[in-house]
């Protein structure tokens, strides 16, 4: 069977799966909509965040992206489950405990005030919408590439699956589809990664494989990573080309923003008692971390691979994949020294060769030559990931509007079954949305994204940790905080970004950090100025101590 | 009484918390950034170390810490739940101490 059959199969049977679960997990209630009801086992809920946690950014890009920054990738790989500690440790048993909806239900109540709910709503849906789009983009791609189908028509399937059982299922449907998805994806990722990982080194575990000696007697796997990187004039893979400061203010930025994603913070609402959250968090990490230890390992089987490859041969014996990739524009080759091979060099006047970074982890089991059904499974994973993130974005976004902006801002007196309604027709609106950034994706979604971490990172962390650790913050502190760390890492990102990207280099950085690490000094910003207004306006009134004195103990265990 | 242990319970937590994110800044930050140059001069197989906690190591120790806290606040949640138990007994008998 060819790879297109296979990856219909797959495609085919995997969303057969997703639309009997929304089936069978039908909500009924607001409390099911929002929290599936609130008895999800600790186990099932860990698959589900794990799934909803890694994107199409972490499946697609991630291994691709580190394959070209070598060591410094590794603040993706530190970030993005670094800052999964902070959730575990500093929010995720305490929002339990508190026990509401959302994120914005606790910025609004702990903070007794609507101006900081509608600020916390409009942090949630600007991160949210800003997600969304990557990941049906993501979708889209692969869909354009297995399936061969129009990218308009991909993502309108995509969006209809996603469609269909969020809003049957609310996040009761999501939150049993996202555990299938999860399943789909980590398969989908690790075996084309043992594979690969046996056939260069003979290693069956590719973290192991990772540090071992290639089986064509060529030495270490990094080693011989070193040595061609050196020879092309590509930099060193193993070492670190970024300074130690933006390496480290990236990495905290990621961190952070990613303690503050609401999509991930609201998983935590749905188990049935903090213990169980505390639970989950761990089973969680355990499920991520399976795959951010095999992506660095993919990375350099990736790499090498793809060096020996292509690599100075003729440009009428490329393999079949090559060009099915160059006619999505993911692969560009130029002769430009007319000699009909390919150079693919480290010298950009040289090299002839562009390689999309996306492509590495899809484009990884054809270019080592694996059986076909595996490289269509690629393409269910990347569709479980993008879909399993987008389900659980565009769940904050309808809670938020339905939730937090109508019934406890502007509505307060609908009954349960309209805001049921209104939940329903905002995620039906959202994923109209979303589907036409998908389909008309903006030039500039990476800058996009780290704007959405930074934001996380500068105005939700740091007013939910105050929140919690700090009885004396007030409405007044948590307000100017959140505006003023918000507005600098805006200002900073706008002004390298959008206004002058002439000067976006490290020279004119302040400190030397870039803007993807600006949101760590956001963060703050944000605790600076909040610390300082509220020492100088009236302590939060008695009854709003209480709560954080409640929030911090136990209860019920 | 209960408000004692109340307080204690929050002392005890935020020590635990602050133990485990000394450890968690240390690997990340300390050995995956600051000093990961000097800790590739140590090789062990085909990894260079400092290398290999960057990209590895810092998650495995990652997921050890959240299992780490799981374990440490399960028992002291017990310990509290005995506490408050016996001074709610205590208040209850009246003089009986």
């Amino acid at each position: 069977m060819s790879v297109q059959v296979w990856t219909y199969a797959f495609v085919i049977l995997t969303f057969g799966l997703y639309i009997g679960i929304a089936i069978w997990s039908r909500a009924s209630s607001t409390k099911e909509f929002y929290v599936a009801g609130g008895n999800v086992p600790p186990l099932a809920n860990g698959m589900a965040t794990a799934a909803d946690w890694m994107s199409a950014a972490s499946f697609i890009s991630m291994a691709g992206l580190i394959a070209f920054l070598g060591r410094d990738g590794a603040f993706y790989l530190m970030g993005w489950t670094g800052g999964y500690v902070l959730l575990a440790l500093l929010l995720a048993p305490y929002l339990r405990k508190f026990g509401k909806f959302t994120v914005p239900d606790f910025i609004g109540d702990r903070y007794y005030s609507r101006t900081a709910r509608l600020i916390a709503v409009f942090c949630a849906i600007v991160i949210s919408f800003v997600y969304v789009c990557g990941q049906m983009q993501g979708a889209g791609i692969v869909f354009s590439r297995f399936l061969e189908v129009d990218i308009r028509i991909g993502v309108i399937i995509g969006m209809g699956i996603v469609f269909f059982y969020a809003v049957m299922g609310g996040m009761k449907g999501i939150t049993y589809t996202q555990v299938a998805q999860y399943c789909v994806l980590i398969f989908a990722f690790m075996v084309p990664a043992i594979f690969i990982s046996i056939q260069m080194t003979g290693q069956f575990i590719p973290q192991i494989g990772f540090g071992s000696e290639l089986l064509d007697g060529s030495g270490y796997l990094l080693d011989r990573l070193d040595g061609l990187s050196e020879e092309l004039g590509f930099p060193t893979y193993t070492d670190g080309h970024r300074s130690t400061q933006d390496v480290f203010f990236i990495t905290a930025a990621l961190m952070f923003g990613t303690a503050g994603l609401p999509h991930v913070i609201i998983r935590f609402f749905t188990v049935p008692n903090v213990r169980d959250a505390r639970k989950s968090a761990g089973y969680a990490l355990v499920f991520i971390a399976i795959l951010y230890t095999t992506a660095p390992a993919v990375s350099a089987f990736a790499k090498t691979n793809l060096i020996n490859t292509v690599n100075n041969i003729e440009y009428t014996a490329v393999p079949e994949w090559f060009t099915k990739w160059e006619t999505t524009n993911l692969i560009v080759f130029d002769d430009k020294n007319g000699d009909g091979r390919i150079q693919y060099v480290g010298d950009p006047e040289i090299n002839e060769l562009q390689v999309n970074r996306d492509i590495m982890v899809l484009a990884n089991p054809e270019i080592a030559g694996l059986p076909n059904w595996v490289v269509a499974l690629v393409a269910a994973g990347a569709l479980a990931a993008a879909l399993s993130t987008a389900a659980g974005l565009l769940l904050v976004i309808s809670t938020s509007v339905a939730h937090d902006l109508l019934k406890r801002s502007f509505m307060p007196k609908i009954t349960e079954k309209q805001e049921l309604r209104y939940a329903r027709i905002s995620i039906f609106v959202a994923v109209l949305i979303a589907g036409y950034f998908g389909i008309n994706p903006p030039a500039y979604v990476a800058q996009v994204v780290a704007f959405a971490f930074g934001l996380a990172a500068a105005s939700f962390f740091p007013a939910i940790v105050m929140g919690i650790f700090y009885k004396r913050m007030n409405r007044e502190g948590a307000i100017a905080g959140m505006l003023a760390g918000f507005g600098f890492t805006a200002m900073y990102i706008i002004y390298f970004r959008f206004i002058n990207p002439a000067v976006d280099n490290p020279e004119n950085w302040w400190f030397g950090i870039s803007p993807e690490g600006i949101g760590a000094l956001g963060t703050m910003v944000n605790l600076a100025v909040a610390y300082t207004v509220a020492k100088f306006t009236p302590a939060p009134p008695l009854e709003v101590q209480k709560i954080v004195e409640d929030i911090r103990l136990p209860g019920d265990i | 009484m209960a408000d004692n242990s109340a307080q204690n319970y929050w002392k005890a937590n935020i020590k635990i918390v602050l133990s485990l994110l000394s450890v968690w800044f240390f690997i990340s930050f300390g050995c995956g950034i600051l000093f990961v140059d000097t800790l590739d001069t140590i090789r062990f197989g085909g990894f260079k170390l400092g290398f290999w906690i960057a990209q590895q190591g810092s998650i495995f120790v990652f997921v050890g810490l959240i299992f780490a806290y799981i374990h440490l606040m399960d028992k002291l949640d017990d310990k509290y739940k005995l506490e408050s138990a016996n001074a709610r007994d205590t208040e209850a008998g009246g003089d009986s101490e």
